[in-house]
């Protein structure tokens, strides 16, 4: 049995089909995860996504503290609410976690990390709290829906009371608490929507409230189709601690300048650099009927080898697309070995779809 | 609770077979199947005239979620192939039993199918797998 969120129960009355994700009984999909797709895309769904970690970092050089911890540097955060989205990389510079961190005040930042790796994140955030004597309060009570679509903020307006008119007046990328809620406008779908966490006993109620208005229950099936086509990493599979940012294409997600900022991993990241980053992170559409898949192979013709390192069935563009990580020098096409047979693939720059359009060409 | 009609015979491995009045059978994957694989996006189906042998690697449905052969259930020739599913790979979700079918084989030894589990034995097998 593995860890449950509050809303278990409720997933199961729904008849979701559960499976265990990185120690967490989640559900996959309520039916078909095409569907839920679909409905995201088009519409509004909404996801549990309680199994992630907030953890508040509080004390008055939070700031510091968070510069050196990040890859990304908080110093961009001027406005109260604002995220930023940042790897946190350990002395080799390798990936310990990809995730969102929130300036709510001077001596307040508030952090949210994957599920698979909280309490490892948690230790690490913990072991250098002292230095800048900040105090590291995780916040496991908290349970947090993500509504999203196109429609998901208007239908959802109706289900959070009067927070209603402030979480609707939110920027893209911001944050508030309010009344006992923090609300932001943020997500991992490529829409536009809400991340609502809320203490864990009032969530079933939300749940129930979200899909009397009409938003899809929508599973961890969709929500991998999802990210993959908005050209988003899933931390575990397109990175880890193996590899660096540089090799994940998220060199976007690392602020070197002020070149006085030094980060945990700086120097690692800059050594690589020097030397020449060896591996990309690709996108990849499958030019042939069949679907990509982590762990295939492939081949780069007179350049060398490299791995899938995500791969679905997208229901947007109706093929096959994924990550793979391949030599620096990869170029126009490559194969992929699926189950013997070499299938050709089209690198290209995610994300894959946009607006609920193709971006690239097929 | 997955669907198990009564008349049709079934493989461990999940595969349905229906003896038509045309002496053909039918070959499809069970509810069952189809709900553990999830939305499936490809069937790839024999050609007709293929010789197959019972127990024999046939076709192949492949989901999201992973790509699953599928197995003669009996020795013969395919005769025909389900062409709806290569725009609609989902109708194997929706209609397993009916619109779902995969393809047709002429048997050698229509004697076969009395070796295959009935509905209860399939019914059975699939509550020890804890389904």
């Amino acid at each position: 049995m593995g860890h449950r969120t509050p809303l278990f129960d409720t997933h199961l009355a729904a008849s979701a089909r559960m499976v265990d994700f990185g120690g967490w009984d989640m559900p996959v999909n309520y039916g078909s995860q095409i569907e839920e797709h679909h409905a995201v895309r088009r519409d509004a769904g909404m996801f549990d996504v309680s199994h992630m970690l907030i953890v508040d970092v509080r004390g008055a050089r939070a700031r510091d503290y968070l510069r050196r911890l990040l890859a990304n540097d908080v110093a961009k955060l001027a406005e109260p609410g604002k995220a930023l989205y940042s790897c946190m990389l350990n002395e080799r510079g390798g990936v310990m976690d990809d995730l969102i961190t929130y300036f709510l005040r001077e001596d307040w930042f508030r952090v949210v990390v994957n599920a698979g790796v909280r309490e490892k994140d948690v230790a690490w955030l913990q072991r250098h709290s002292a230095q800048f004597q900040v105090d590291i309060q995780p916040r496991p009570e908290l349970a947090m829906i993500a509504v999203q679509g196109p429609n998901a903020r208007a239908k959802a307006a109706g289900s959070i009371g009067p927070r209603s008119a402030a979480a609707l007046q939110l920027k893209p990328f911001y944050g508030a608490e309010l009344d006992g809620w923090f609300i932001s406008r943020t997500g991992y779908t490529g829409e536009d929507g809400w991340e609502i966490a809320l203490p864990a006993a009032e969530a079933p109620k939300l749940w129930s409230s979200l899909r009397d208005a009409g938003v899809v229950q929508c599973g961890l099936g969709a929500r991998d189709t999802l990210r993959l086509e908005a050209g988003m990493n899933l931390y575990g599979a397109d990175m880890d601690e193996n590899v660096s940012p540089l090799e994940s294409a998220l060199a976007w997600t690392v602020a070197f300048d002020p070149r006085e900022r030094d980060f945990i991993g700086r120097a690692a990241l800059e050594a690589q650099r020097r030397a020449g980053v060896k591996r990309k992170l690709v996108g990849l559409v499958l030019q042939e009927r069949g679907v990509l898949r982590g762990h295939q192979k492939v081949i780069v013709a007179g350049v060398g080898e490299g791995e899938i390192t995500s791969g679905t069935f997208s229901p947007t563009l109706e093929r096959s697309i994924g990550f793979a990580r391949v030599p620096a020098d990869a170029g126009e096409y490559v194969e992929v070995d699926i189950r013997g047979k070499l299938l050709r693939a089209k690198p290209v720059k995610p994300p894959f779809v946009r607006n609920g359009k193709a971006l690239v060409a097929l | 609770m997955s669907s198990i009609p009564s008349n049709l015979k079934f493989l461990e491995s999940h595969e349905w077979a229906r003896l038509e009045s045309d002496g053909l059978v039918t070959v499809g994957v069970s509810d069952h199947a189809q709900s553990a694989l999830g939305d499936l996006v490809f069937v790839e189906t024999p050609e007709p005239g293929r010789r197959l042998s019972q127990g024999e690697a046939a076709a192949v449905v492949e989901s999201v979620k992973a790509a699953s052969d599928v197995y003669s259930p009996v020795s013969g020739e395919v005769v025909a192939a389900n062409d709806a599913l290569g725009a609609a790979p989902e109708l194997v979700n929706s209609d397993p039993y009916g619109e779902g079918w995969l393809f047709k084989v002429k048997p050698d030894n229509p004697a076969e199918l009395d070796g295959l589990l009935d509905a209860v034995a399939y019914g059975k097998a699939l509550e020890s797998e804890g389904h």
